[in-house]
């Protein structure tokens, strides 16, 4: 019998005048796990109020907010593909494809903001369901799954607009006028703000983020199905061994991960009032940098819906802090990147370590 | 007596707690096949590991040809003469490669062979290399890939075979082939036998060791546990040394009969395999063992809806029972508590509490959330009945030692009842106390379902069953009461040997 068939991680099996002082440095590493991201997230916040003016107050919170909330969500769907030890990365062209959708229902077709909405949730879904079947059915592997689903709609939302974007009074390819307007509704979910204290304080698509994230948070935490989504990703012959149906799982956390994309492709729509097809470029790669943040969060090193809201949070208040104090806006790439290695590296050099590699 | 090719003296493996290889001594002499039995865990594996530079001893001494042998890595082993066939043989050939290629990849790998490939030669020294060993009918052209399992293995072979080997290793080559590809695999092992290689044989099948060993040789927890040469091989005898049948100080007492749970009528495991009928009552617990591949792991895996059985019909409590899915079967209250806990069983990123409740999380709570505190309360009242030594039941479960990580995985199938209750290789990787305190448990709770434990291991068979049945050939072969039961007769039906006393013995081809 090999190692790896018996993984007995017992550290201090030994005696116990042994195991007492490897246990108490244990414990500091521990908590250095635990709490170091948040600590340092806590480290830049103050770090910003002394040193960037105006940081400090509930305007620049609320901006970092609103400039997280697009990509808190999709990086919320994200976050239960990574659960199920999966991978989405036509999330970005997802909300894209659902911000085209939604200006083409209204703008071309002149339906309702009920319509358009439910047209997007279902695109969402759909999609989600295909690269679902894609990956359990047809055995092609999640991140080729998706990745070929992600070209394949950066292609298909340009092909109705010819190329371009749409917006009221534009020519179609017939020639005609587009006379359709965005519904005011429609556009209140990225415009419209709530008075709280101040006048004009919360956007609605922050208290989306916060909704999502809370709903998100409990599935996976609170409910079975989140908790066999966990043992899926983690084992998932052992999750099918005790009768969990983990293709209906797998596909699942896809449509969860479609729907929530088209949800924040909706939301980028009534912020812009159009459907900009150059828009929405960095929405992926912001909403993956969050959700592998998320690991180092609280020392979990798992994908969660806690961790990646966190993640969201740090990559906003980084770059909204930087720009308050005048760093050029080039440079927002490079450090989004690099926080993100150092997160990956504190994660899984760290909790190898608290797994007792040999 | 022959040239001795390799001798190995008191060598010493341990994983960290777990000793593998205890003061384990061997010697191998030239132009001999010595095959080696051991039941799984026995440390086969781990002693291929070490001759074949994967994993370095903790001491003893290995000499080869007289020369002190410690490969450091795998192909250090090969260039001293120890070339290893290992039982995947997807391993030993780069499937999208040609065969020439694939002969010549050692060479290919050398510093000195240059930048470019000069394919003129490589296809020439690969048919050169292919004709000795009698693969004239190949084209060293073809990939691999469209090759079948039969000409990959001896592909692999041939290629072990450009080193000239002092001591070929083969670990389980038959375990894929049919009988005419195995006797072509023999044949070779003949006339490398008669080059004066040492080989070491490493199988379960009867049949191939009754075929192709000069000589036997048992191992058992690390140990060797007896050799066997001579004119006359006494193979029952290493059977019973590689399975082990110190008289267990375990009193069963047999329940009477109760009511017959699951019935299995004309079953055929396999295509080619023969029919067999089971019954299985409530009460009762069902011992099946069997050598590896005898057909115990195709059995649960068609009561637990991972495979159709090819023909026949099963029953549970006399209604139909085809399941499609775990899911379907564990529905109709047919639990199963999988072998090899690590990849089919522990959630590694799971607390105990919560690797127990898996498969029964809806019971714990209402609308899909689940209540917490209930759930830590069956993990307590589960460790409390199984005695399992932990801090608490939020502890990771790759904390806790191999015998209590097997009984969270006991506990997670008996914390609802069964109607039929499957426990494959219970007592792997477990020690003595957490075995006798699994067993008894296993025994305790049998009340209300029928049970059925897979096992190798006769020791643990005898430990634990009412009646113990056994496999040969993917079909039921023998069947034993556990009272006064007749080891011998026993260990006759596992081999499948002639002398089996109900004549329903199976020569394998």
């Amino acid at each position: 019998m090999s190692v790896d068939s018996t993984p007995d991680q017992t550290t201090g099996d030994g005696s116990n005048t042994e195991a007492l002082p490897r246990r108490k440095r244990a414990t500091l590493v521990d908590h250095s796990i635990r709490y170091g991201f948040l600590g340092l997230l806590l480290g830049l916040i103050v770090f910003f109020s002394i040193f960037a003016s105006g940081f400090a107050g509930p305007r620049s919170a609320v901006f970092i907010f609103q400039s997280v909330a697009i990509t808190g969500i999709l990086a919320l769907g994200v976050t239960c593909t990574l659960v199920v030890g999966g991978f989405d990365l036509s999330i970005g062209s997802v909300a894209t494809s659902s911000m085209m959708l939604a200006a083409y229902m209204m703008v071309i077709f002149e339906q309702s903001a009920f319509v358009t909405i439910v047209a997007c949730l279902a695109m969402g879904a759909f999609i989600g369901l295909i690269n679902g079947l894609l990956i359990v059915k047809t055995r092609v592997p999640d991140l080729l799954a998706t990745l070929g689903m992600m070209f394949l709609l950066v292609g298909l939302q340009r092909i109705p607009t010819e190329g371009r974007s749409i917006a009221t009074g534009m020519t179609l390819p017939d020639g005609s006028t587009a006379e359709g307007t965005f519904s005011p509704f429609f556009l209140a979910m990225g415009r419209h703000r709530i008075d709280l204290v101040l006048e004009d304080l919360i956007p609605v698509s922050v208290i989306f983020l916060i909704v999502i994230g809370i709903l998100v948070w409990i599935f996976l935490e609170m409910t079975r199905h989140g908790r066999l989504m966990y043992a899926i990703g983690s084992n998932e012959r052992a999750a099918s061994l005790t009768g969990t149906n983990v293709n209906n799982y797998k596909i699942m956390a896809y449509m969860i991960s479609g729907t929530l994309a088209s949800v924040g492709g909706m939301l980028l729509a009534a912020r812009l009032g159009r459907g900009d097809i150059a828009s929405g470029t960095n929405l992926l790669l912001d909403a993956v940098a969050a959700a592998l943040i998320g690991f180092a969060v609280l020392g979990a090193a798992k994908p969660n819906a806690f961790g990646t809201a966190m993640g969201a949070l740090f990559v906003g208040i980084l770059l909204q802090g930087l720009t308050m104090m005048n760093a050029p806006y080039y440079t927002q790439d490079f450090i989004k990147g690099f926080v993100l290695v150092i997160a990956l590296v504190f994660t899984f050099s760290l909790s190898a370590r608290k797994a007792g590699s040999h | 007596m022959s040239t001795l090719s390799c001798r190995i003296s008191a060598i010493d493996k341990a994983f960290g707690e777990n000793r593998v290889l205890c003061k384990l001594s061997l010697d191998l002499p030239a132009g001999t096949v010595t095959a080696l039995m051991g039941a799984n865990g026995a440390g086969k594996s781990t002693l291929v590991k070490i001759l074949s530079g994967v994993h370095a001893r903790d001491g003893g001494s290995i000499e080869l040809l007289g020369a002190p042998f410690a490969p450091a890595t795998p192909s250090q082993a090969i260039r001293a003469g120890v070339v290893t066939v290992h039982q995947n043989i997807n391993d030993g050939v780069i499937p999208d490669l040609d065969v020439a290629s694939n002969l010549m990849i050692d060479q290919l790998a050398e510093r000195q062979y240059g930048f470019m490939i000069k394919r003129a030669r490589l296809l020439a020294e690969a048919r050169r290399v292919a004709a000795r060993m009698g693969l004239d009918d190949i084209d060293v052209r073809t990939p691999v890939s469209e090759l079948g399992v039969a000409d990959r293995q001896l592909i692999a072979i041939a290629r072990a075979m450009a080193h000239e080997p002092k001591l070929l290793i083969l670990d389980e080559p038959t375990s894929s082939l049919s009988a005419a590809e195995a006797e072509r695999l023999f044949a070779l092992i003949e006339t490398l036998k008669a080059h004066g290689v040492a080989i070491l044989y490493i199988s379960h099948r009867m049949s191939d060791i009754r075929r192709i060993a000069d000589r036997v040789v048992s191992m058992r927890d690390g140990e060797i546990s007896g050799v066997f040469e001579g004119p006359e091989i006494d193979y029952e005898g290493a059977v019973q040394a590689m399975l082990g049948h110190r008289m267990t100080e375990v009193d069963i007492t047999i329940p009477p009969a109760g009511q017959p749970v699951v019935g299995l009528r004309d079953v055929r495991l396999k295509a080619d395999s023969p029919a067999f009928s089971l019954d299985l009552g409530d009460k009762e617990i069902v011992v099946v063992t069997g050598l590896l591949g005898s057909g115990k792991t195709a059995l649960a895996q068609a009561l637990f809806g991972m495979a159709s059985p090819y023909a026949g019909t099963i029953t549970l409590d006399g209604k139909p029972f085809a399941p499609k899915s775990p899911g379907d079967a564990v529905r109709r209250g047919v639990f199963m508590s999988p072998k090899d806990r690590a990849s089919n069983a522990v959630i590694q990123d799971f607390d105990l509490a919560r690797n127990m409740t898996v498969p029964f999380l809806s019971r714990y709570g209402r609308l899909a959330f689940i209540d917490r505190r209930k759930e830590r309360r069956t993990a307590q009242d589960m460790i409390d009945a199984l005695s399992i030594v932990c801090q608490s039941e939020a502890d990771g479960i790759g904390t806790l030692s191999g015998g209590n990580q097997q009984k969270v995985m006991l506990g997670r199938w008996l914390a609802q009842p069964s109607r039929l209750l499957i426990l494959d290789e219970p007592f792997q990787g477990v020690d003595i106390r957490a075995r006798r305190d699994i067993g008894r448990k296993i025994r305790e709770t049998a009340r209300d379902r029928a049970t059925l434990v897979l096992v190798a291991e006769l020791d643990e068979a005898f430990e634990i069953a009412d009646r113990i049945v056994v496999f040969h050939d993917h079909a039921a072969a023998a069947e034993f009461r556990n009272e006064n039961i007749d080891v011998n007769a026993v260990l006759a039906a596992v081999t499948g040997s002639p002398a089996d006393a109900r004549g329903k013995s199976r020569q394998a081809a």
